[in-house]
């Protein structure tokens, strides 16, 4: 799968709010071999931030160790109707995505 | 003669400045990742390189996961850290061939609270560091694999 979509969600808990996200990402680890028995090179995501409001929350580094199409939770303390919520990462090609999403 | 020349020179400043226009912001972002750590092939040597060797054992430091993961592509670890002022949690897969998984760092307005899911070759130790006011804590909970998850 191509490197590249985001699906994000935020929900209103108790007293903070739930960020789930899903990455498409193949994220190789560089150790398995393709049909024809050649290695595929690593690709994967290597760092995610999580702002709210513009605000940096969460700054994730992750390794070839995370699964394909990694998903994430994160907890955001309070949270209101409206607030903004920004999801980036960036990956070992150099290759970027960002989704927003806002609170309902 | 001396025009091609002056052009080629044109060309060769131009492939310059693309490639330090172009190339460094993304090496600077990439800077952000612990090559160090990451490429440890011990938890041992993964923990010393975020400096967080010597780890006090925590029960304020949960992870919730399966004790039988059936697909060690995708197994899910939900770490909750109860340790009052955590400003990183670090997820380590004791047996893979790079233990360390990830590294999450938490700023002013996010809880100590991370889901993710993992790889795992085999049966292995999942360790947890947390760390608050510069002090480190740690958490360990096996979990078995019954199809390792480095096939792909």
């Amino acid at each position: 799968m191509a490197a590249g979509s985001m699906k994000m969600r935020a929900t209103l808990g108790s007293g903070y709010t739930d960020v789930r996200v899903l990455m498409s990402h193949p994220m190789e680890t560089g150790q398995r071999k393709g049909p024809d028995g050649k290695l595929v090179p690593a690709h994967f995501i290597q760092n995610i931030t999580v702002k709210v409001n513009g605000k940096t929350a969460v700054e994730g580094q992750i390794s070839q160790a995370i699964s394909r199409n990694p998903v994430f939770s994160f907890r955001i303390k309070g949270g209101a109707k409206g607030d903004k919520i920004e999801v980036s990462w960036i990956d070992t090609l150099g290759e970027t995505t960002k989704g927003e999403s806002v609170i309902a | 003669m001396n025009a091609i020349r002056r052009t080629t020179l044109k060309a060769a400043g131009a492939a310059f400045l693309l490639a330090s226009g172009l190339l460094h912001p993304l090496r600077a972002l990439a800077a952000a990742w612990n090559k160090d750590a990451f490429g440890a092939k011990t938890a041992l040597d993964a923990l010393k390189s975020l400096g967080a060797s010597g780890a006090a054992s925590s029960k304020d430091l949960l992870i919730e996961a399966p004790q039988i993961a059936e697909n060690g592509a995708v197994v899910p670890i939900e770490i909750t850290s109860n340790i009052p002022g955590t400003t990183s949690i670090s997820v380590l897969v004791e047996k893979n061939p790079f233990p360390l998984a990830a590294k999450f760092d938490f700023m002013e307005g996010a809880l100590p609270f991370v889901k993710l899911n993992v790889k795992m070759g085999e049966t292995s130790d999942v360790r947890v560091v947390a760390e608050a006011g510069g002090k480190y804590f740690a958490a360990t909970k096996e979990i078995k694999v019954t199809i390792g998850g480095c096939g792909g």
